[in-house]
């Protein structure tokens, strides 16, 4: 309907040129993460570490996933919490610094 | 010391033998000497291509397995004494070739020439793998449409895991009147979603169909616009600084002459 509209006034998202660029970007979010699973990994364990600096997380539970919907990506964690920490480390050097 | 590039895209008919076809005797017109190396091994198109199918003796297969010196299987091009072809073989498998000896046999091209220009076969097996072992510089051909530039950034990601960074981006076929009605990706959106260096834009052109029917490079037509685009490529590739022509130019032209004499 929104297509349909934007069409009638010319708008350019109607362009198939604007829904060639953005079924590109989505695909290559899919294509980039697939081709090195090692990325959701490496982002999982940097999550964890992060995430452990406020609160005490299930480690072995954590998901994380890229969902799919009509026409956006979504990065979805699943992070079950066990503990809230009562002081977090606010400012700690591995809160900051990489790996 | 010469140097080594690949001209490679993933998908197939984007454009390799034709980019392949023009840089080399481009470059072999600015005076460089260049061979071209056809890799597509068991679809052999480059020698059609430079108009050179009738000298064939030897291949790259027979080179490789030493059934021939590399000079004797060297094909001198028609135009330039200093541009010569090595084809692919034609009845053999994708197979017939290791890694090793693709190495050892664009190092020994690397040693005469200036330019050693290899046409890599679509896919990223072993013809691909084959294509890129020697490479240095890397030409990524793609057109403006989803599945090509999809399949473009497939193989940045596996030129990078093989320490071959920086890749150069073609963008063939382009239509600039469908770019204009926003029917089409323009450059800039390729160049945005592959984030790599854009150095030649070639425009669908006829001339390219004429030329490859003849055997003759529309590089050195010096009317087509596609011969204009392959010229400046080649000049960049070289070295020297030229800003990328606008493909929208005459559109603009006929717009404003449209307004001056009223139809719009
Ligand atoms: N800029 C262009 N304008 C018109 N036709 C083109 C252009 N570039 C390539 N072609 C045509 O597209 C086909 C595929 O080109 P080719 O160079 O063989 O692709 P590849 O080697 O990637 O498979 C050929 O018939 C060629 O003549
Ligand atoms: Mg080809």
């Amino acid at each position: 309907m929104f297509d349909f509209i934007n069409r009638m006034f010319g708008k350019e998202s109607s362009n198939s040129k604007t829904v060639a660029t953005e079924r590109l970007r989505l695909v290559l979010v899919h294509d980039r993460a697939n081709v090195s699973p090692h990325m959701l990994n490496a982002l999982k364990e940097d999550l964890i570490r992060v995430i452990s600096e406020y609160m005490e997380i299930d480690q072995a539970a954590l998901e994380v996933n890229l969902n799919q919907e009509d026409n956006s990506v979504a990065l979805v964690a699943n992070i079950p919490v066990l503990k809230m920490k009562r002081n977090y480390a606010s400012g700690a050097p591995s809160a900051a610094g990489g790996r | 010391m010469g140097e080594v590039i690949v001209i490679t895209s993933g998908k197939g008919g984007v454009g390799k033998t034709t980019t392949t076809a023009n840089i080399g005797t481009g470059l072999a017109a600015l005076g460089y000497k260049v061979v071209m190396v056809d890799t597509d091994i068991g679809l052999r198109n480059l020698d059609v291509v430079m108009g050179l199918e009738n000298r064939i003796v030897y291949d790259i297969v027979d080179v490789a397995n030493g059934n021939c010196r590399l000079k004797q299987a060297l094909i001198k091009d028609k135009r330039f004494e200093n541009s010569f072809l090595l084809p692919a073989a034609q009845t053999k498998d994708k197979n017939a070739v290791s890694t090793s000896q693709m190495k050892e046999l664009v190092g020994n091209l690397k040693q005469e020439f200036d330019y050693v220009i290899i046409d890599c076969p679509a896919g990223i097996e072993q013809g691909f793998k084959n294509a890129i072992a020697g490479a240095e510089r890397a030409v990524v051909v793609t057109n403006p449409e989803v599945s090509a530039v999809r399949d473009a950034d497939r193989i940045i990601g596996l030129l990078e895991a093989e320490q071959l960074h920086d890749p150069m981006l073609i963008i063939n076929r382009l239509r600039p009147a469908m770019v204009k009605k926003g029917d089409m990706m323009n450059i800039f959106d390729s160049e945005d979603i592959l984030a790599i260096k854009i150095i030649g834009v070639v425009p669908e052109d006829e001339a390219i169909v004429v030329s490859t029917n003849r055997g003759e490079p529309a590089v050195l037509d010096m009317t087509s616009k596609a011969g204009q685009a392959y010229r400046n490529i080649v000049k960049r590739i070289s070295g020297e600084d030229v800003p990328l022509m606008n493909l929208e130019e005459s559109d603009r032209f006929v717009d404003k002459l449209k307004k001056l004499i009223g139809i719009r």
